[in-house]
């Protein structure tokens, strides 16, 4: 252990996952649909933006065509850090080319999985539009990436690191933790 | 020190050299992300940008042209540069040495070098000798071992059966020059399989052959009685130096995998076969053709098998 204090964590209440997700989805539904100007797939990120989209698509209580997007081949820090050891198969089971479609992730931060999930499913296809819809955004992007849909803004220090978490039966929740 | 040399001291892989020696976890990792690649393959952009401006060399001083051409094909859908050199004999016979062949190829900024060599452990002694930043892929060397190719069949077993662990598998061939049964072997006790079966003639069965944790047959009939997986080797020919078997045909006869002796493996039992085949000697083409067999998925595999080698080498 250190001897200096520990960092710490943020005392700001955090708020329900859940509840973000009846917020997000509010914004979302009205711009879904068949018609060209509409939002015609999802495509959620490894691991937590998947979550945020099944939450969605449960809250919706619509069958739209889903995609899921692994970007650890397209990471801009892989020289640096390596593969990351868990990587998990993309799956899009639907044409990309000309469609319009909503990105989601749970949190957004520098923008840089954003830059490389965009990249990823460009090698899929040219779409006509990808829109972003994120959980939390806790702002210090590095990136010019900003978001379309956003559940809340939150303020974390430098430091800080949130996560989402799902618990077995399916319950959302958020870690906050001091980075490594 | 086999070991050591693979492994880089926090337990990563920093060359791949032999299924001997390596954990299950590394092993696991490679089909997890081999998997990954899959799905890329079947993509309308068949490359993903991980080793963009890396230079792979594939220097091969033994014929190959499958595996070579899946080393190719693996690195440039992780969009490396790639230098193919057929060394053969044309440098060795001038009298360069191996180690001095390879600190030419360094000298021209290698990142990584893929190796097949006809003497056994060739990749391992240019592996003691890279620099740090140069990761060693073992392409097969003498009758030692073929990494990717035992990552590959495993690859191949867990995609069609799910697992390994409730596994009757049987290696069928000439075991006694093949690599390719070695690399399997390891890949097969170290993931769990708890019943590895090979079916060869005694004159085609390394001594030690016991000392490798396998359950010995001398006849197809008894050796294939229930198994979930078939392996066939090639009967290397080329390999054989004086008569250890009568004929190709009296081969076919006792050894050759038919439809008949199929019949007594399980009814879902696969088929595999590293390549290339010998149609009528180690195989009959009913049954390379047939349902059960799975000979060109494992082609298909290999490629993404050796990008997640080569990608996690290139990260470590």
């Amino acid at each position: 252990m250190s001897r200096f204090a520990p960092f710490t964590v943020t005392t700001m209440p955090l708020p329900s996952p859940e509840q973000l997700i009846v917020r997000l989805a509010d914004q979302i539904a009205p711009i879904l649909g068949a018609e060209s100007t509409q939002i015609s797939a999802l495509v959620g990120i490894h691991t937590g933006g998947v979550w945020v989209m099944d939450a969605l698509l449960a809250r919706l209580g619509r069958d739209l065509p889903r995609g899921v997007l692994d970007i650890s081949f397209y990471r801009d820090d892989f020289s640096r850090i390596g593969l990351h050891p868990q990587v998990k198969p993309s799956d899009i089971p639907f044409d990309i080319e000309g469609r319009r479609v909503l990105l989601i992730d749970d949190v957004l931060y520098t923008g840089r999985t954003i830059r490389a999930a965009m990249n990823t499913l460009f090698d899929y296809g040219r779409p006509a539009a990808i829109r972003l819809a994120v959980l939390v955004d806790r702002g210090g992007r590095e990136m010019p990436i900003c978001p379309d849909f956003v559940g809340a803004h939150l303020e974390l220090a430098e430091h800080e690191n949130i996560a989402l978490t799902r618990a077995d039966e399916g319950t959302l929740g958020f870690k906050v933790n001091n980075r490594a | 020190m086999k070991n050591n040399l693979q492994l880089t001291e926090d337990g990563q892989l920093r060359h791949l050299l032999s299924l001997d020696g390596l954990p299950a976890r590394i092993l696991t990792q490679i089909l997890d992300t081999a998997a990954s690649f899959v799905a890329v393959g079947e993509r309308e952009v068949k490359s993903v940008p991980l080793l963009r401006g890396k230079a792979v060399f594939n220097i091969f001083f033994e014929n190959s042209t499958r595996t070579r051409t899946t080393f190719e094909i693996a690195a440039k859908r992780l969009s490396a540069d790639v230098v193919n050199l057929n060394v053969g004999a044309s440098s060795q016979s001038k009298g360069e040495t191996l180690l001095d062949t390879v600190a030419n190829l360094a000298a021209m900024h290698a990142d990584m070098f893929v190796v097949r060599h006809a003497a056994a452990g060739a990749a391992h002694l240019i592996a003691r000798h890279v620099a740090p930043h140069i990761s060693v892929v073992n392409a097969g060397d003498g009758r030692s071992s073929h990494p990717t190719q035992g990552l590959l069949d495993m690859f191949t077993i867990r995609h069609f059966k799910g697992g390994f662990h409730n596994l009757r598998v049987a290696i069928v061939g000439d075991v006694l020059h093949s690599r390719v049964a070695r690399s399997q072997i390891h890949g097969l006790t170290t993931l769990g399989c708890p019943e590895v079966r090979v079916i060869a003639p005694k004159t085609l069965l390394p001594r030690d052959v016991s000392n490798l944790g396998v359950h010995v047959y001398h006849n197809m009939e008894q050796g294939l009685k229930d198994v979930d997986v078939v392996m066939m080797l090639r009967l290397q020919n080329e390999r054989m130096q004086g008569a250890r078997l009568p004929s190709a045909g009296e081969f076919y006869k006792h050894w050759g995998l038919t439809v008949e002796k199929l019949r007594h493996a399980k009814p879902d039992a696969i088929v595999m076969h590293p390549g290339p085949m010998n149609r009528g000697v180690e195989i009959d083409s009913e049954v390379a053709d047939g349902p059960q067999s799975v000979i060109l998925a494992q082609v298909t595999f290999g490629i993404a098998v050796r990008m997640a080698v080569m990608s996690i080498l290139a990260g470590n």
